[in-house]
């Protein structure tokens, strides 16, 4: 039994887990990964590293049980949750939670997405990072949003030909940004020491790809920018939409959402008693704001009241710049022409976008076309579907993660 | 004013597609009423398992018409639905269970089933992930497997469907909740375990399963596998149940099953239920723990007293026909229940004898006992 | 550490997922989708169940979230 239990162990809910230990709880802190740290810390040689590292000494010295490679797939009940790990599956039990699933990658259909070498963007970053050799390879960066700008500079270090970098925002909307960065100086520098990384790489604004070619894996992406198209040959094209929330299992509990994510308080509440949420889970933020919600979260649930509230300011200011963001890398309304009837909408069950068309929504589809059937449960098409056809993900019901029999059937 | 049908249909389930297929064939202008997907509701929680079942002798005369229609448009089916003629293996634990496979045997000779008795050692070479240990099954190897949601849309396809709810039911047509009116000359109550909120009085309960289906594993499990105990536990009316049933999908996914409840109101998951009826899986098929399971979900049987399903004319009111209380086999028997109903409809001779399912035999019974 | 993949054995630095000994391998194809398609890795992060690999016989391994183990056995081409 853990006074709290924290799900995801990027910035926020290591922040979470060490605020919350920090101020004598019993806390274990629950990730999928093998290593701590979430996708923006994600090291290689599976150790972590930089900020991560020192954010694992310090939940180890406060004597934060570590659970990895761990999947929570149930809440058998109010208190309990059910994890599963490769060696096993196991209960579980906590007063207070906090829900730190962090975000994944958008993807969008387009032909030829389907390819082996289209992957997502943070997606090439991170099989990089787990030691995928991309030295001398030629790639494109396409989608949208600063993510990008990230990736093209970690894959230039790691020796890629990085081509070009599409981002599908007008060069205007992203102005109005780098405008506003100006009361930021901290991300102005980070945004400055970016640019820096990436001089000499094209940062092509108002361009998107159209189409991947290849016959068995990916050789070529067409691009269009304006009334031009073009085709550019590469061997990875590392390819996505911006971010969105992991909320499943915050669904399952029966958390209220907002229209970013999952709905909190001023303490990082949900509208679940004793959940609270924290990080891009409860939209999409960045990497400060996470860290703050983490700590506002950590100290909330563990009681530390006045703790939690001295970090409101700084809670702020951060949410200000997220929502700048946001405006900046708005998808633009080319993109939802770019499938075809017959470009694979769902992946897992390789359901065209023409079939689902012809529903009238997700649960229609779900029967009788077996889009979302798959074992990502909609996780890739779904927020496809949601810009395509303005579909809603509907009810969550367990397994959130696909389970072993042996774990559903525990006693 | 509203407009004006033969035949107008509330629920869009395969009761209500098979109902409506068969009025069309028959002639008559047909409208279904239906405010979600098609086969959305127990169509889509279903296993899908079309088999003959000997509980009684109006439900082998049931199943067995009903499996025989499925045969006979077995080739015309289109590939979405999945139909899969895998078989049944009724799977015996001891050699009490074998007796009754015997017993099972016999009755299905006479009816010109065809049925063949396994021994322990056969069974294990048919379905190699069972346990060992097990006394033998009988196959029956003309049962068979589809994909519900997508049979019913099939059985849809060129009929009319209203994507509203039905409010108010009787023999002179259906109200929707727009308001409109779908007069017809005959209306039939085909909305499942939902079925007393139309027809106030009818004996149709709510009888709740869970169900959970697996990543794509082919040749796993190659027949529908069910316990012979599921006789006991599927017969019992009161207590909370769970029986071993495993079946192949034309996927490679394995569906398993299943639970029966009554008093349960709630769609959600109840995880000891679901627990209970997986560790019952795991007793048959050790190795199926690990398998992956990607989803899970609950439904609803309309469940009668005499688990007989209610077809036919209403003794009250002639033009509102019933066709739900299918309790566990809707799947099997939609077929045979619109076959049914468009007889009575139109007045041809009943494909079997329609008395046991009259709607009217439950007010004659209490009046027997 | 040494990892077979589809029968070849590839070195890679400990701490590697599956993945990059399957890319090491000089493979691009890590299943084939429900009608037959090449898919490979696009999240990296667990989610899209794209790079599912089989492992030492386990199937629907997801390669981007398993760490190598030495001697483990990778096949892409079931």
């Amino acid at each position: 039994m853990f006074d709290v239990v924290v799900v995801g162990a990027g910035p926020a809910g290591l922040a979470a887990a060490c605020r919350a230990a920090e101020s004598g709880a019993r806390v274990a802190l629950v990730d999928d990964n093998p290593v701590a740290g979430g996708q923006i810390w994600r090291a290689g040689g599976g150790r972590p590293a930089g900020p991560a590292a020192a954010w694992i000494r310090r939940a180890e010295r406060n004597g934060v049980e570590w659970l990895a490679g761990a999947r929570v797939f149930a809440v058998p009940e109010p208190g309990k949750l059910t994890i599963e790990q490769f060696a096993g599956d196991r209960e579980l039990g906590y007063e207070k939670l906090i829900l730190a699933t962090g975000a994944r990658e958008r993807f969008l259909p387009f032909p030829g997405w389907t390819l082996p070498n289209v992957m997502g963007a943070g997606g090439l970053q991170a099989l990089a990072k787990s030691g995928l050799d991309v030295a001398g390879k030629p790639v494109v960066v396409a989608g949208s949003g600063p993510l990008l700008l990230a990736v093209a500079k970690y894959l230039r270090a790691r020796g890629a030909r990085v081509l070009l970098i599409a981002e599908q925002a007008d060069q205007a909307a992203l102005l109005r940004f780098g405008v506003g960065l100006v009361a930021y100086p901290g991300k102005l520098a980070q945004a400055v020491q970016l640019r820096a990384g990436l001089f000499g790489i094209p940062y092509l604004t108002g361009c998107w790809p159209v189409e991947a070619r290849g016959p068995e894996k990916l050789e070529s992406v067409m691009l269009r920018r304006g009334r031009k198209t073009w085709t550019e040959r590469c061997d990875y094209l590392a390819c996505g939409f911006g971010l969105a929330p992991n909320l499943e299992l915050a669904a399952l509990l029966g958390c209220r959402m907002s229209a970013t994510g999952v709905a909190v308080d001023e303490l990082q509440q949900t509208s679940v008693a004793g959940v609270y949420s924290a990080g891009e889970a409860t939209g999409i933020g960045g990497l400060d704001l996470a860290l703050t919600e983490g700590e506002i979260a950590g100290f909330a649930a563990a009681g530390k009241t006045r703790e939690a509230r001295a970090r409101f300011g700084a809670r702020e200011r951060h949410r200000r710049f997220a929502g700048g963001l946001e405006r900046a890398f708005a998808l633009r309304e080319e993109l939802k022409h770019l499938a075809q009837d017959d470009t694979l909408l769902c992946r897992c069950e390789d359901v065209p976008l023409g079939r689902v068309r012809g529903c009238m929504g997700w649960r229609e589809a779900k029967l009788h076309t077996r889009c979302g059937m798959g074992p990502c449960q909609g996780r890739v098409c779904g927020g496809a579907v949601e810009f395509l056809l303005g579909w809603k993900a509907e009810s969550v019901r367990p397994p959130v993660f696909p389970a072993r029999i042996g774990s559903l059937s525990r006693d | 004013m509203g407009e004006s049908f033969d035949v107008a249909i509330a629920g869009g389930g395969i009761v209500g597609a098979a109902c409506a297929e068969e009025c069309r064939a028959a002639g008559l202008k047909v409208v279904v009423v239906e405010p979600g997907p098609v086969g959305g509701g127990a169509t889509a929680a279903g296993m899908g398992h079309i088999v003959v079942m000997d509980d009684s002798p109006a439900q082998i005369a049931l199943t067995r018409c009903s499996r025989d229609l499925w045969l006979a448009r077995r080739n015309s089916l289109p590939a979405n639905v999945e139909y899969l003629p895998c078989g049944t293996l009724w799977v015996a634990a001891d050699q009490e269970e074998l007796a009754e496979v015997h017993r099972k045997k016999a009755l299905y000779d006479g009816i010109g089933v065809r049925a063949e008795v396994l021994d322990a050692r056969s069974l294990a070479e048919a379905e190699p992930h069972l346990r060992s240990g097990l006394a033998g099954a009988l196959l029956v190897p003309d049962d068979s497997v589809v994909y519900p949601p997508c049979a019913a849309r099939h059985m849809l396809r060129d009929i009319e469907v209203r994507r509203e709810a039905a409010v108010q039911l009787s023999g002179q047509g259906i109200r929707l909740r727009d308001g409109t009116f779908l007069a017809a000359g005959i209306t039939v109550n085909a909305t499942g375990a939902w079925a007393p909120e139309l027809t106030p009085g009818i004996e149709v309960r709510k009888r709740k399963g869970h169900l959970a289906i697996t990543d794509r594993y082919p040749g796993f499990v190659t027949h529908v596998l069910v316990e012979l105990g599921y006789l006991k536990s599927a017969h019992s009316t009161t207590a909370d149940s769970v029986a071993f049933n495993a079946q192949p999908r034309r996927t490679g996914q394995v569906l398993l099953g299943s639970s029966r409840q009554f008093g349960s109101e709630t769609a959600a998951i109840e995880s000891h239920m679901l627990a209970r009826m997986l560790r019952r899986v795991r007793e048959y098929m050790p190795e199926i723990s690990e398998l992956t399971a990607i989803r899970t979900w609950t439904g609803f049987r309309a469940a009668t007293p005499d688990k007989l399903p209610l077809i036919g004319p209403v003794p009250a009111d002639p033009r509102l026909y019933l066709a739900t209380g299918h309790e566990g086999l809707g799947i099997t028997t939609s077929l045979a229940t619109g076959r049914l109903v468009a007889d009575l409809i139109v007045g041809r001779t009943p494909v079997i004898p329609a008395e046991p399912y009259l709607p009217g035999r439950q007010a004659e019974a209490h009046h027997e006992g | 550490m040494k990892v077979s993949v589809n029968g070849r054995e590839v070195t890679v630095a400990a701490g590697s997922m599956v993945s990059t000994a399957v890319a090491a391998a000089g493979v691009s194809l890590y299943r084939r989708s429900v009608t037959g398609e090449p898919r490979g890795p696009v999240c990296g992060m667990g989610i899209c169940f794209e790079c599912r690999v089989r492992i030492d016989g386990r199937e629907h391994c997801r390669s981007c979230q398993i760490p190598c183990v030495d001697g483990m056995e990778v096949r892409t081409d079931v």
